[in-house]
């Protein structure tokens, strides 16, 4: 296979900006959930743990 | 719907319900990281190198493997499209609506969009330097324009990062979106209408220059990069649902905490109300 390192570096760095983005918006989410009551976070419905 | 409560209540740790995320989000989670594994063997196993043959030198030419590098880049650029198409109809909904929901949105898809343009200049870059031969050239229209685009939204950002009174700060940006978003059809056409001033090549999908599992693999990018685009949108409009929640919600814990510190006659006075009994 030819340009090796370049195939690796645009995926590895496509995939890892990603990933990092996402476990950033996860942590924040978490942090910010503990802060407001269920009512402010109309997602939960379907998990049947809200009332909003 | 049961009251409020009005002082915040931290919600025990690991629980589901402590996240952003839903049942739905889940499944759109795991279907986008099978869907990239997927795509990863596709693109990287099943698929041939770009080899093509010279009609009459019998030379060997093409992009080779770095063709591979495609099966991200042209998703990523789509679906930056997608994501600042999506940010200007939300921030028109800020303008004329003005309501928090759109407010949000509009935030929420100028940020992803704006990783995922990085993400499109980043690959075009690396991919550019075996093909092209070059880094970046600044000259050419299709990576100006993308870089411009680029650097407005970044700059719509900063702004919303900005003091100041946030309905304010909300139109400014809005308007700032509706201005970037102008970018977006010269960047797509910029290959055709300016086609003597950039390397970039013409769209390959348009004539179906691409067959066979070229094609497919290429479509399945569009497909999960999508999901992961929705997956984004969708857990950061929810975290910034949140962080107006939790703004309003510290605010209101705030005034009732001080109502009960302060004796009714004091507070009275505080706000220019004479108490019953000075007034009779």
């Amino acid at each position: 296979m030819t340009y090796v390192g370049y195939l690796i570096a645009g995926w590895g760095i496509t995939l890892g900006t990603l990933a990092i983005y996402a476990l950033r918006l996860i942590r924040r989410g978490r942090d910010l959930s503990a802060q407001v009551p269920d009512a402010h976070r109309r997602w939960l419905e379907d998990q049947g743990s809200g009332d909003a | 719907m049961a009251e409020e409560p009005m002082s915040p209540a931290p919600l025990p740790e690991g629980t589901a319900s402590d996240t952003t995320g839903s049942r739905g989000s889940r499944l759109l989670g795991v279907l986008a990281l099978v869907g990239l594994a997927v795509l990863g063997v596709l693109a990287f196993v099943l698929t041939d190198p770009d080899v093509r043959i010279h009609p009459s030198t019998g030379a060997e030419f093409g992009q080779f493997d770095a063709v591979r590098m495609l099966y991200v880049h042209v998703p990523l650029a789509v679906m930056t499209y997608l994501a600042y198409g999506l940010c200007a109809v939300a921030s028109l909904g800020v303008l004329i609506r003005r309501t928090p929901w759109w407010d949000v949105t509009a935030h929420a898809a100028a940020e992803v969009g704006t990783v995922f343009c990085g993400l499109v200049l980043v690959t075009g870059s690396i991919w550019g330097r075996p093909v092209w031969n070059t880094w970046w050239e600044w000259g050419d229209v299709r990576l100006m324009t993308t870089l411009v685009l680029f650097l407005m939204f970044a700059g719509y950002l900063a702004l919303r990062r900005t003091t100041g009174d946030p309905r304010a700060v909300s139109r400014r940006a809005a308007v700032v979106a509706l201005v970037a978003v102008l970018d977006l059809p010269l960047v797509n056409r910029s290959v055709e209408w300016w086609e003597n001033r950039t390397l970039h090549q013409q769209s390959t999908l348009g004539d179906l220059k691409i067959e066979d599992l070229t094609l497919f693999t290429l479509m399945l990018g569009f497909l999960v990069l999508g999901m992961v685009l929705a997956w984004l949108l969708l857990h950061r409009f929810r975290v910034g649902w949140l962080e107006r929640a939790a703004l309003d919600h510290s605010v209101a814990a705030a005034i009732v905490e001080r109502r009960g510190e302060t004796p009714d006659d004091e507070l009275r006075r505080a706000v220019g109300d004479p108490s019953p009994g000075e007034s009779s």
